[in-house]
């Protein structure tokens, strides 16, 4: 179990270092240099100036959001069309309004939410060109906003290019290792093929139809992207998408590996590698502690099953075997530490006290991240300690060398208060209302939690949940979704502002009054304002849904 | 370096966009895919899906893909909250601690007929994740022994010897000491054994 945990958050963290230097030359390169200046050439032919030019960061923003609108009508054009679109192989049929714009929106945000189960819903085409397409670019968009973050938080006027961000991210960084990593699935056993269900004749002379595809080159992207969305519906429980142990360390590897680069690539770009250790320490021991507690958890046994003529085994409803125990709840930490929400296990059949782990992580929603906007989301909790700091010995709170005062402080309280305003304010609604109360699969405190983790989840970009829910009604389509697109563009465009205002101020010297923000003491003091911050605003929702689930269980 | 945001910035933006996108399309989902899938083909086997085939060439299933067992004969897989449907898969996602998972137990005992003071396997009464898993544990299969080999008129020594032997689907599960059995594989060479 330890070698297990070892390989999966140290082996990531390792090789996150390299990585992140590579991302630093590949999305950052100096304009000078041979690969900046090819690429720069390549850009401009395809493009012209406008994907070249340097933007500040109000421009930036504008070039994000026109080309993520566009991202959104590709793709619903092509779910909308799919009955009439080629590679469909198992004919499927059209796709319902409402549940278009939830996924479309669940994609274009990351999220990768699933009101649907891919191999009965979607056709091939869709999944490639609508949904795997997506993966890539939304993933990008996440990493290329983070680098302008860090350009501006570095002291530039402009953040660089959107376009050319974006690009070269996406061809440099994003494909090159999904290939990489898609060859290893195929090798592993994943199938990648185009054609249709298998019709099989069982030994007890059943028919069985085996849905199948391309699942190899989604599933890759899938985990590298913090994405999450599968090929089927299982997720990674699904023996197609995860054929073995070693199929499953390799995903789980995936799914933190660039989350814990950018970090190194955020230091790189401001110049700042201490503080980024800082900061990549602080989010290495809220994963190893959610982790563990995960585990830890998880490994009781299911407290229905007590005094029942049953083994005593850790929990097992809703797990696979293949990845040996301990698995399921280890990978329900690491997915909701990052926003990618794939799982190997069923969060709903999860033990009650286990399934608040992957809220805790979705609630902070910092422990490395969605790529890129993870670390957003750190960088406004940092000028929050950075303002508690700067209160406490009376000075002017500063950050990388510039003043933090009211707008940017105003600017950050809002950010932190979209968050909590969607789960809380959503789950209020569809808790109390049969919008939601008639959609749970499981009475009591475990339904509330249902409803809970799936607002937890769309604010928090994740897209993992309770599946026991009945969340495919048009009401949920669209209030998620509403809150999909939501928690995604408030939390990039507000701290970028921040970070805007920032490098528009002069830089103050530093003396020896000024607080630092690389060392060990502050690195306790952002671990203290993500977790007490979050303890108060989510602790009275903790305890109506998991602990109150954990102390009604029927023990007999 | 341009500030001022106007209508014609917008639609030139937009114009960028839109010349850009079909590109990254054409690359991520068209050529990216082609690669992969020319890859695969070196590994036909495991890219089709892993299918099995009787000695007629017809298709039994998927090595790693569960189906549904409930003659004596067979080893049974886990339970399946979708019935084996390879076309839909899915999990129970019911809460461990709650009355319909005690329920749901309950119904799943007695076609196991346990004696007194017998206890069965977890994994025999837990609904998989995606209701296909094509495993069960090393004791799942070893408590399933005694039926097995009555039905089948073997003993008990010879079942052992079947699921003990390589190529009957047994495997550990490396670092943890744990040892599953792909159920299916497990039943054909029985079926071999028996022709």
């Amino acid at each position: 179990m330890l070698l297990l945990f070892v390989l999966v958050l140290i082996v990531p963290a390792l090789l996150s270092w390299p990585l992140g230097f590579a991302m630093t030359r590949l999305i950052d390169p100096a304009k000078e240099s041979g690969y900046g200046r090819w690429t720069a050439g390549i850009l401009r032919k395809t493009g012209g100036e406008a994907v070249v030019e340097e933007q500040e960061w109000k421009r930036y923003l504008i070039s994000m959001m026109i080309f993520n609108v566009a991202m959104f009508a590709f793709a619903a054009i092509v779910l909308a069309l799919q009955q009439w679109l080629p590679l469909n192989p198992d004919k499927t049929g059209p796709l319902e309004t409402s549940l278009i714009f939830n996924t479309v929106a669940s994609f274009v945000t990351n999220t990768n939410l699933q009101h649907y189960s891919g191999e009965a819903a979607m056709s091939y085409f869709s999944q490639v060109f609508g949904l795997m397409w997506l993966q890539f670019v939304s993933a990008a968009t996440g990493i290329a906003v983070l680098a302008a973050l860090a350009r501006a938080l570095g002291g530039k006027k402009t953040v660089g290019n959107f376009y050319s961000d974006l690009l070269r991210t996406t061809f440099f960084v994003l494909l090159p290792l999904a290939l990489f990593v898609a060859l290893l699935l195929v090798a592993g056993g994943v199938p990648m093929t185009m054609e249709g269900a298998a019709i099989a004749h069982t030994l007890e002379h059943a028919t069985q139809t085996i849905a199948r595809g391309p699942v190899a080159a989604m599933e890759a992207i899938k985990q590298l992207g913090t994405n999450g969305g599968g090929w089927f519906g299982p997720n990674s429980a699904h023996p197609f998408e995860n054929p073995s142990f070693f199929t499953n360390i390799l995903e789980c590897i995936c799914i933190v590996l660039i989350p814990m680069a950018t970090v190194w690539m955020f230091g790189r770009i401001t110049g700042r590698m201490r503080d980024a250790v800082v900061i990549f320490s602080v989010m290495m021991a809220l994963l190893v502690l959610k982790a563990g507690a995960a585990v830890w958890l998880e490994s009781a046994p299911a407290a229905a099953l007590s005094s029942l003529p049953v083994e005593v085994v850790s929990n097992l409803e809703g797990k696979e075997l293949r990845f040996g125990s301990g698995a399921g709840a280890l990978w329900a930490a690491v997915t909701t530490a990052t926003s990618n929400g794939s799982v190997n296990c069923m969060h709903d059949s999860l033990n009650p006290l286990t399934g608040l782990v992957p809220l805790v992580g979705m609630w902070l929603n910092v422990v490395f991240g969605g790529v890129g906007v993870g670390l957003i989301n750190m960088f406004v909790f940092i000028i929050v300690g950075v303002f508690i700091c700067g209160m406490m010995v009376g000075r002017t709170p500063e950050y990388f060398g510039r003043k933090v005062e009211t707008p940017e402080m105003t600017l950050a309280l809002l950010t932190l208060l979209v968050h909590p305003a969607l789960i809380l304010g959503g789950t209020a609604l569809f808790a109390a209302t049969p919008l939601g109360a008639a959609t749970v699969g499981n009475p009591g405190a475990h339904g509330f939690t249902e409803i809970l983790y799936e607002f937890s989840s769309s604010a928090a970009n994740n897209g993992s949940g309770f599946a026991g829910l009945g969340n495919s009604s048009i009401p949920w389509n669209i209030a998620t979704g509403i809150v999909m697109l939501l928690a995604r563009y408030i939390p990039i465009i507000l701290p970028l502002a921040i970070a805007g205002s920032l490098a528009a101020k002069k830089p103050v010297p530093v003396t020896a009054g000024t607080f630092r923000t690389d060392t060990l003491l502050f690195g306790i003091i952002i671990l203290g304002s993500v977790v007490f911050i979050s303890a108060l605003l989510f602790l009275p929702v903790a305890v109506l849904g998991p602990v109150a689930d954990h102390l009604t269980a029927i023990i007999h | 370096m341009k500030t001022t945001l106007s209508f014609g910035d917008i639609t030139r933006q937009l114009a960028v966009s839109l010349r850009l996108l079909p590109i990254t399309v054409v690359i991520c989902s068209g050529l990216y895919t082609v690669i992969i899938l020319l890859a695969g083909q070196v590994v036909p086997y495991s890219s089709s899906g892993s299918l099995i085939r009787s000695e007629k060439g017809e298709v039994v299933g998927s090595d790693l893909i569960g189906q549904q067992f409930k003659q004596p004969k067979y080893f049974w897989p886990r339970p399946s909250a979708v019935s084996w449907n390879a076309a839909s898969a899915g999990a129970s996602n019911i809460s461990p601690a709650s009355l319909a998972m005690r329920q749901k137990t309950e119904k799943l005992l007695p076609p196991f007929a346990l004696k007194k003071g017998e206890k069965i396997p977890a994994d025999l009464v837990t609904a998989s994740g995606s209701g296909l898993d094509p495993h069960i544990s090393f004791a799942a299969a070893r408590f399933q022994v005694p039926r097995v080999a009555q039905a089948r008129g073997l003993s008990i020594d010879q079942v052992m010897a079947v699921i003990n032997s390589p190529g009957s689907g047994k495997s550990s599960i490396p670092l943890l000491n744990e040892s599953v059995i792909n159920v299916l594989q497990l039943n054909r060479s029985l079926d071999r054994l028996q022709k």
